[in-house]
């Protein structure tokens, strides 16, 4: 795709970046991997200056797009080219030499080294000894990471960090180095409303700069916010590059989906039904007074069966660490937990499975897949004892669960015997939740269900979970996606610094009222201890009291 | 595996050959065709029966302990006490051979069974790496082995125990009959039962599975358990073979023997998978290698050397594969 005849002048990019040379560029690659063709004769160029939205569905092809461009992975065929010139990057590095910079949906960095480290790992500042300059090193992190925002002292452990503070430190270094492209992956999964303004502003600085962003996301108001430009692959195709701006949503959303304009509209943006759930009266689950030093303040929550309650919060507010309390994978100071009138005793993993828990965690790479054991492995895993006789695993029992909800959730692979490993990450979030659904619970905990999933996968998982709810399962549904918490939950719980801080039930349940409970800042009601999920952030304006 | 199969062109049947994981899924095997063929076209006297049965001898006490390592390996950990371990069993079995022969071998198991129930605490409930809690009986075993002895070679004269290590049941040696219903049952166990899938996906991602409500703990401590059995089952025919107890030098190396046999074999050392058949292969392997060059005069530095190189070519191309 020659950038000649394709470049209507976008309003804010018009001037010289509309006639610029592609920075990066791929011509006609191809990868295939077992079973899989990932990308399919795909051509894309990114010019100087402009951000560019890549999007696609499920196995659309963008991460490997990304991998082929950074030297990850060796395209099969076609060239990738680099201001004209065809390159052949053996490894990552070669790329970032090159000048392409990546920050990768799940942070990239070394979790044992210092924030400062990380930022200067491999071009560290030089004292005349030729040892590492650290003053220099420390002064010149904290000079870089003020400019996002962020307060956290340089000589911090990175994995002693909140994920969101860990991908501003990921940024940071991906924006120091002298890039003349930065690919960002999902960027923006894991921040805060305040740092995903602190992300833009930063992206517009380095478009001011007259480098070439390649932003990838799921998010619709941020790619009509802050791109130029946008690339639709499909199922490994090239389907559409053109201006963003004059391209309608449901246009763009129906390029993704390769499906009709009007099934779209039918069935709305959200996979969510319109009306809501009919609860019984009954709780199934009761949890009340759950303590945890630093992290949980007596927290109640009841769940009642056919309804879909909403746990919001911001990132740190203890949503994920309530999730998992109530599976018992979080070791607790105080609190009770009771399943249809049974008091669990010791909560485990095993005894909230065997009362009928199920949680889809939120890092569905490090807690959720085993990336080596083929689809039926993973889906049966905590099933296992229940389709076994006498310790002796029986294929038949299994193969037929997982052909079930194989087709039930509609996983993509190229059969059961496929290692989860190689599929997409919408994929292998159905195949989490086909492994909790196989266990048939009563009570369903979902933290971050959608998160890095693509719009295909989003729309399925949310239909699922309203079906679910309709069925009689009681759903606790963790997001930061506040368009999907309000569109998914029938009522919202809203915790703040570990305790509960409100409650919106009905008519209550909108964007409006979430924000105010939300952003209510009593003093009083934050502890003054951090939970250690915040790690380093600091709200703008206070100093890092370490 | 299914996976592979799915590549329809026949033009890929060629490529496969220079695909690393065709070498990881085949190489062992492929190489120990290799040398077999080497030494039937130039070797005198190595394809014979005697030879074989000589060589299958040898290697049973290590692919005995090599099916435990290869399950300690598969939890992403590693036993370093498995050579102390048969030096205590083989200590412990004249001591006890007064009270009869199955007292006797029972006292010898259950001694592996302890280190390995000590070795899995550590690893398990105290959080100790592996590769340091196993060090602490890699050490101590041996200790309170020669403890036990006096220090002393003990002569075994009880005929049923030298049974154990000449014997042969329908002309097969009995240590070999024992290595391989046990490579049969490892491989069963981790194929076919709940405990072995979960020994694989524990190793795979402990997180994952812990979450998932596998008792992960009390697999990992069966799991060492498990090896430090059969290491103190080898001790035993070791001990039998030779017809001495000798707890200073028995099973000496033997954790770098059963390392090597479990990687050459194809087990990746970060877990999630457990080659059974792999790792029989790459004790085979090893031994053959070695009595091929013994048997053309090069000295044993040699086979050493040769013994490295296949080392790193093992551990070269599970990298590759990872790396794809």
């Amino acid at each position: 795709m020659a950038p000649t005849h394709a470049t209507p002048q976008h309003p804010e990019t018009a001037g010289a970046a509309a006639v610029a040379d592609p920075v990066l560029e791929a011509r006609s690659v191809s990868k295939r991997f077992p079973g899989v063709v990932a990308l399919d004769d795909v051509s894309f160029a990114l010019r100087a200056g402009e951000v560019h939205a890549l999007v696609g569905e499920n196995g659309a092809g963008k991460s490997t797009l990304i991998k082929v461009l950074t030297g990850v992975y060796r395209s099969d065929e076609g060239e990738v080219r680099v201001s004209g010139e065809p390159v052949r990057f053996a490894r990552p590095f070669e790329a970032q030499q090159a000048g392409i910079s990546t920050i990768y949906q799940e942070v990239n960095l070394v979790p044992l080294m210092s924030v400062a480290r990380n930022i200067f790992l491999g071009r560290e500042p030089k004292n005349r000894f030729g040892l590492i300059d650290f003053p220099r090193m420390n002064r010149e992190t904290t000079e870089l990471l003020d400019g996002f925002g962020v307060r956290v002292d340089p000589k911090r452990p990175l994995h002693t960090l909140g994920i969101g503070t860990q991908q501003m430190v990921a940024l940071a270094r991906a924006v120091s180095v002298q890039a003349q492209v930065v690919i960002m992956d999902e960027p923006t999964s894991s921040l805060e409303p305040r740092e995903v303004e602190t992300l833009f502003r930063v992206i517009e600085n380095l478009r001011g700069q007259g480098i070439a962003v390649l932003y990838v996301s799921h998010r619709m108001d941020e790619l009509y916010r802050i791109c130029d430009r946008v690339t639709v692959l499909r199922d490994g195709r090239h389907i559409h590059t053109g201006e963003l701006a004059p391209l309608e949503r449901m246009q763009l959303v129906s390029m993704m989906l390769g499906r009709d304009m009007a099934e779209v509209r039918r069935d709305g943006l959200t996979g969510f039904a319109a009306e809501g759930h009919d609860a019984a009266r009954t709780p199934v689950l009761t949890a009340t007074g759950l303590d945890r030093r630093h992290q949980l303040r007596d927290i109640a929550v009841e769940l009642y069966a056919g309804e879909v309650l909403g746990l919001g919060g911001l990132l740190g507010s203890g949503r994920s660490e309530t999730a998992k309390a109530l599976t018992g994978a979080l070791p607790l100071d105080g609190g009770e937990i009771t399943v249809d009138g049974k008091r669990i005793g010791r909560p485990t993993p095993a005894a909230a499975i065997r009362a009928g828990i199920s949680m889809l965690p939120e890092d569905r790479k490090a807690e959720g897949i085993v990336p080596g054991l083929s689809v039926r492995e993973n889906i049966v895993l905590a099933a296992m004892p229940r389709l076994s006789k006498a310790g002796i695993v029986s294929r038949a029992k299994q193969d037929r669960i997982v052909d079930i909800f194989m087709k039930r959730l509609r996983i993509k692979a190229s059969s059961s015997e496929q290692k989860v490993g190689e599929l997409s990450g919408g994929n292998q979030q159905k195949v989490l939740l086909a492994r909790w659904l196989c266990l048939e619970p009563k009570v369903l905990l979902l933290d971050e269900p959608t998160r890095g999933i693509d719009v295909g996968a989003k729309a399925e998982v949310q239909s699922l979970i309203d079906e679910l709810a309709r069925e009689g399962l009681a759903v606790l549904l963790i997001s930061s996606d506040i368009e999907e918490l309000i569109e998914g939950a029938d009522r919202i719980v809203v915790l703040r610094g570990g305790a509960v801080a409100g409650e919106l039930a009905g008519d209550e349940v909108d964007e409006s009222r979430l924000l105010e409970v939300l952003a209510d800042h009593t003093p009083g009601a934050v502890p003054a201890d951090r939970t250690p999920d915040t790690g380093g952030k600091v709200p703008a304006g206070q100093e890092d009291p370490r | 595996m299914t996976t592979q199969a799915t590549l329809p062109r026949p033009a890929k049947r060629l490529a496969r050959l220079r695909d690393p994981a065709w070498y990881q899924e085949y190489g062992v095997y492929a190489a120990v065709a290799v040398v077999l063929l080497f030494n039937a076209l130039f070797t005198e006297h190595f394809m014979t029966a005697d030879n074989l049965r000589t060589q299958l001898v040898q290697v049973a006490p290590i692919v005995i302990v090599a099916l435990g390592m290869a399950l300690v390996i598969g939890t992403e950990g590693i036993d370093l006490s498995v050579g102390s371990t048969m030096a205590l069993a083989a200590a412990l079995l004249p001591l006890y051979l007064g009270y009869g022969l199955v007292p006797a071998l029972l006292i010898a198991l259950l001694a592996g069974a302890v280190v390995g129930a000590i070795n899995g605490t550590l690893v398990s409930l105290v959080g100790l790496q592996p590769i340091v809690a196993t060090l602490a009986l890699f050490v101590g075993g041996r200790g309170l082995a020669l403890v036990m002895a006096d220090g002393q070679l003990k002569q075994i004269v009880n005929p049923d125990v030298l049974a154990l290590g000449t014997g042969s049941f329908l002309g097969i040696p009995t240590v070999v009959l024992i290595a391989g219903v046990l490579a049969l049952a490892v491989g069963f166990l981790v194929q076919r039962t709940t405990f072995g899938r979960q020994i694989v996906a524990i190793g795979g991602n402990r997180s994952a599975s812990a979450l998932s409500g596998l008792p992960v703990k009390r697999v990992l401590i069966g799991v060492y358990i498990l090896c430090g059995v059969m290491a103190a089952l080898a001790g035993i025919l070791a001990t039998a073979r030779l017809t001495a107890s000798d707890p200073s030098s028995l099973g000496t190396l033997m954790e770098l023997s059963a390392i090597t046999a479990v990687v050459v074999g194809g087990t990746p050392l970060n877990g999630g998978s457990i080659r059974v058949l792999g790792t029989v292969a790459g004790a085979l392997l090893m031994q053959l290698l070695r009595a091929t060059l013994v048997k053309h005069d090069l000295p044993d530095s040699t086979a050493q050397i040769a013994q490295a190189a296949i080392i790193i070519a093992a551990v070269y191309v599970a990298r590759e594969r990872r790396s794809r």
